[in-house]
Order: C-alpha cells, then structure tokens, then sequence
C-alpha cells in the first residue's frame, strides 16, 4: 500500500465511455475500480465472443472493427499491467452513501468509492405490440449479440420491427450473415425521416453508411408500417400482422421478431446514488441531469447513453470528459478538452436528428388494446393499467402498485414508457407529468443467500 | 439430438462438441454457447411463463429483462443468457417438484 491514500475512483461499465474514463484515470496516475457484468469489456456495442471463437474484429464490427480493436487492446493492457482492477461477470445491485453492493458468483461485497463514474449504457427502447411476450419475440440487440457473440440466428425467417439506426444495421448484418430476414418493418414513415435530414447531415459517411446498408435491404424493408399483431401458437411466433404504408393488410409468416426503436438510457444506478431527471420530449423518456462534462453531483459522473444517448462515439468522448470532471473536481490537472466538447456538439446534432426521424411510437402504445400484455415479466395488460387509473390516480409509482406494472423482474425496463403513454393519453395529461418509476435495490435478481455472511 | 430448434448456426461451428442433459435427457451444444443458444439449438423455449400460458425463449440477450432465467436439477436458477453451458450441466425447463 501507498503511503499517501489516493481518492477511490469506481467506474461501472466497461463499454466504450467506461474504457475511456479509466485510460484517462489511469493516464492521471489513478488506480481505477472498473465493474461490469461482461466477462470480457466492450460493452455491448463492442461486446466480444467467449474464448474459442475465432471471427477477426473486422467480420464482428465491420466498419467499426478499428474502433473496436483499440478499446479492447487499451483496456487489456490496462488490465495486464495491473493499472486498474477490473472486476468482470459483475453486477452493480445497490449504491447508498458512498458503497457500492457488487454481486458475483462469489456472493454479494460492498466496494466503498470517493467518486463514482456511472457508464451503464442503453438497452433498446421497445413498446408492446399485441403478442409480444411469445417465445421468439426479441429485442433488436439481442439479434445483434446473438450474432457477434454466438454466431446465430435467434430464428429460421426473422421479421424486424422498430425504428431507428439498429433496425437497418441488424437487418443488414442478418442478410450479410445468411439469415433469412422476411421483413423489416419500419414505423417510420418516409416524410418522418426526412424531418430529421438536417440533423443527419451532421455525420454524413454514417448517414451515408446506413443508406448504403438499407439498400442492402432491399423490397423487404418497409417504411410507415403498422404493427397490428404478432400471431403464436404453443412454440412461438407464427407471423406478424401489419399494414403497410397504405393501410393494406399484410402478414407475414416467420419464427422470430426482433423488435426496437432505438435505445432507452438505462439509469437505475444513477437513481439509486441521487441523481435527479428530467423528462426529455424528444427521447421520450427520463434522463438523469448531468453537466455537459458528465457531473451530476454528490461525487456521481455520469458518461455514455445512460445519460445522453450518443452511441458509441459519443459515448467515448463522453468517457474522456467524466473522467477529466472527475479529476478537475479532485484538484488534478488535465488535458484540454476543447476539442471533445466541440465533438460532443456534433454528435448531439446528429443524435437529435435520429430522435426526429425514428420516433418511439407513442399512438401505438396510446392505443394498445386492453388485453395486451403491457410488461412482459408479470403479463399486466394495458386494460388493467388503464382501470388502476381510476382507482390511484395520475401517478407513476401509484399505478405501479396498484397494477404491478413496473414490479416484475426487469423492474419497468421494458414497460415503464409504454405504461406512461397509456396513463398519459387516458388521463389527458403529458407523459412527464405521469412521472417514473423509482428505482428498487437489487437493480438485479439477487438469491437471499447472496447475501449472507455480507459483513 | 440433432433436432431442429429455434436457433440457426450461421458461423462458429468448429468448436468442441459439449454435453449437458435437459430434463434428464442428453443434449448436444458447442463449448463457448450460452445457456440460452444450448438450449434453444434444439429446443424452442426455455421455460414457461407464470404468469401466462405462453413459453418464453429470452428477449435482451444483455442481462437486463430476466426472461431466461432457467431451473437446475440441483442448486440455484441460472439466467441463461449470461452463463456459459458447461460440460454434464443439468437443466430443467420446470421447477422441482418440491418447489414451493
């Protein structure tokens, strides 16, 4: 041990926004913490295959292989010469007073921090479409981890549904890989995209990237679809029912659904160390306040689609800028960081951009019917969310208790926007004034016994 | 053993043969797959909603919607989705009988 005590540093998160941070602590002289629930960092977007598998970065990442290739090494060199502590297959499950309640194999440990640097990343921002919860429906990530990191195919004959960045990219890397793709079903229409052009041009190689993979797509893609049903019998998916953007209907036969519009920032930690929110109108969903370098108070940082959801360019940068906050905060000089900020500019025109031109699809969640299934973990219908309206009122965590929407396992991850929407549009009011659910420890399943003998 | 299942293989097909039992028959999987592609490659659920009538097979792939958690012939559950299948596991696709 040292003699002089250096400030504990913990990052959760080792995607692109939590590598970067830690090079920059480590750059600074500073022995970082880094928790993440993968077995190997890159996150999601960058995730990696287990041991055995043998695809180059290249035919994982594509364009994106180089990018890819150079946080994997930093990071392992990091780990190599035992400049960080990384603490792989783990989870974050509670954060109270400065203590962090880390969960793996080996049993629940508290990790106490100084400051706390939150890069727990995005998942994909789905709405319940009639039949969702059958075995075969999955969210466009999933398609996309299956394929990069198990080198499969989650069905025989795939419709895609959604909007958004994903829907085009998963199609294509389905299509490049041999997959059979039927559909890909964009709820966006063609006009709705073209209002967020302006936007777009803020990156024109990646906006020209994805033109180039649509048209990979071929006859098979279709913009301002309607979602009507995804039809199942006892083993799954059958096919999904939907109009086509002149109210013709369609169905198409398939096993697997893939379903996303675009992504929900996941901010259950940030919750439980004393973040605030706000709602955002264009991402539709609560977002925790942050400055623009990532501070959001009592020693929290916040970096990467948890907070602002960038992808992952943006979420390096914004690794980079937490943790420079972070050491500023702590009296340590840095680099300048002018021309990260200027970058961040650029990518957040970009990102509001996509936000204009692949919206959530708040009618379709507004008109649910009420025997479909709203949250996915406890079967709670959309009827029964709108009948605890009468009996709780207007309130988020009201209707929660009184529906059990929000209460099941994923705890409101995949359901909490759409239930909103529902109470919004049956009470007359705005979604941020229907509020949000407030987050629960463990923000993870965690067996009793993981906790015994915590000490 | 070969049955056809939910999933497709489409690349990563030359690794070690691994064999783990499902409802105490044996099953083929590849060493490297999760849980939920060892199950699913020739099967085409992982349990039972109960909540609902309706078979589940996952939904995240990330760790973040628990649908996959799985039943063992002996000790905890297992979220299949984040766990690698292992030599001789022993899987179930219902709870024990002497589950509460």
């Amino acid at each position: 041990m040292s003699a002089v005590a250096s400030p504990q540093i913990v990052i959760v998160g080792a995607g692109p926004a939590g590598i970067r941070a830690a090079a920059t602590l480590v750059d600074a002289g500073l022995h970082p913490i880094v928790i993440d629930e993968g077995q190997r960092a890159g996150g999601q977007i960058y995730r990696r295959p287990p041991p055995g598998f043998t695809r180059t970065p290249e035919q994982l990442y594509g364009s994106e292989a180089a990018k890819a290739r150079a946080l994997h090494s930093l990071f392992d060199r990091l780990v190599e010469g035992r400049r960080l502590t990384h603490r792989a297959s783990s989870s974050v499950i509670a954060a109270h007073q400065g203590r962090l309640h880390v969960m793996a194999e080996r049993g629940v440990q508290v990790i106490g921090y100084d400051r706390l640097i939150l890069a727990t990343g995005a998942s994909d921002r789905v709405a319940p479409v009639p039949g969702w919860q059958n075995a075969g429906v999955y969210s466009l990530g999933a398609a996309q981890i299956a394929l990069k990191a198990q080198g499969v195919a989650l069905g025989r004959r795939i419709v895609l549904i959604g909007s958004g960045p994903l829907l085009t990219l998963v199609g294509a890397q389905l299509v490049t890989a041999g997959a059979d793709v039927a559909a890909v079903l964009d709820t966006s229409s063609w006009r709705r995209q073209m209002q967020g052009f302006w936007g777009l041009t803020a990156r024109p190689v990646v906006a020209s990237r994805g033109l180039v993979m649509r048209a990979r797509l071929g006859r098979c893609y279709h913009a301002g679809a309607s979602l009507e049903h995804i039809e199942a019998n006892g083993s799954g998916v059958v096919a999904v029912r939907w109009r086509d953007a002149g109210g013709r209907e369609r169905l198409t036969s398939c096993d697997m659904v893939g379903m996303g519009w675009h992504l929900r920032a996941e901010t259950h930690l940030a919750d439980l160390a004393g973040c605030t929110f706000a709602y955002d109108e264009q991402w539709r969903q609560w977002l925790p306040r942050a400055d623009q370098m990532g501070r959001a108070g009592k020693g929290v940082y916040l970096a990467g689609d948890g907070v602002r959801l960038l992808g992952a360019d943006g979420a390096e940068i914004a690794g980079r800028l937490a943790a420079a906050a972070c050491l500023s905060d702590l009296g340590i000089s840095t680099a300048s960081i002018n021309a990260d900020l200027r970058k961040l500019k650029r990518l957040e025109r970009f990102a509001r951009g996509l936000a204009t031109a692949f919206p959530w699809p708040k009618e379709m969640a507004r008109a649910l019917p009420d025997e479909a299934v709203v949250c996915r973990c406890e079967n709670v219908t959309a009827g029964s969310i709108r009948d605890s309206i009468e009996h709780g009122g207007v309130e988020a965590n009201r209707v929660k208790s009184l529906s059990r929407v929000g209460m099941g396992r994923c705890q409101g991850r995949y359901c909490l926007l759409a239930a909103v929407e529902l109470v919004a549009a049956s009470a007359g009011c705005a979604p941020k004034d229907v509020g949000r659910f407030r987050g629960q420890a463990p923000v993870r399943p965690a067996p009793v016994g993981a906790f015994v003998g915590e000490g | 053993m070969t049955a056809s299942g939910r999933i497709v293989r489409l690349a990563e097909q030359q690794r070690a043969e691994v064999h783990f039992f499902l409802d105490a028959e044996m099953r083929g999987a590849l060493a490297g797959d999760t849980v939920l592609t060892a199950m699913l490659a020739s099967g085409h659920a992982l349990r039972n909603s109960e909540f609902g009538s309706e078979a589940r097979a996952g939904f995240c792939l990330m760790g973040a919607c628990q649908d996959c958690w799985v039943w063992q012939e002996e000790g905890p559950r297992l979220r299949a989705c984040t766990t690698l299948i292992a030599e001789g596991m022993r899987l179930r696709t219902q709870p024990p009988e002497n589950w509460p």
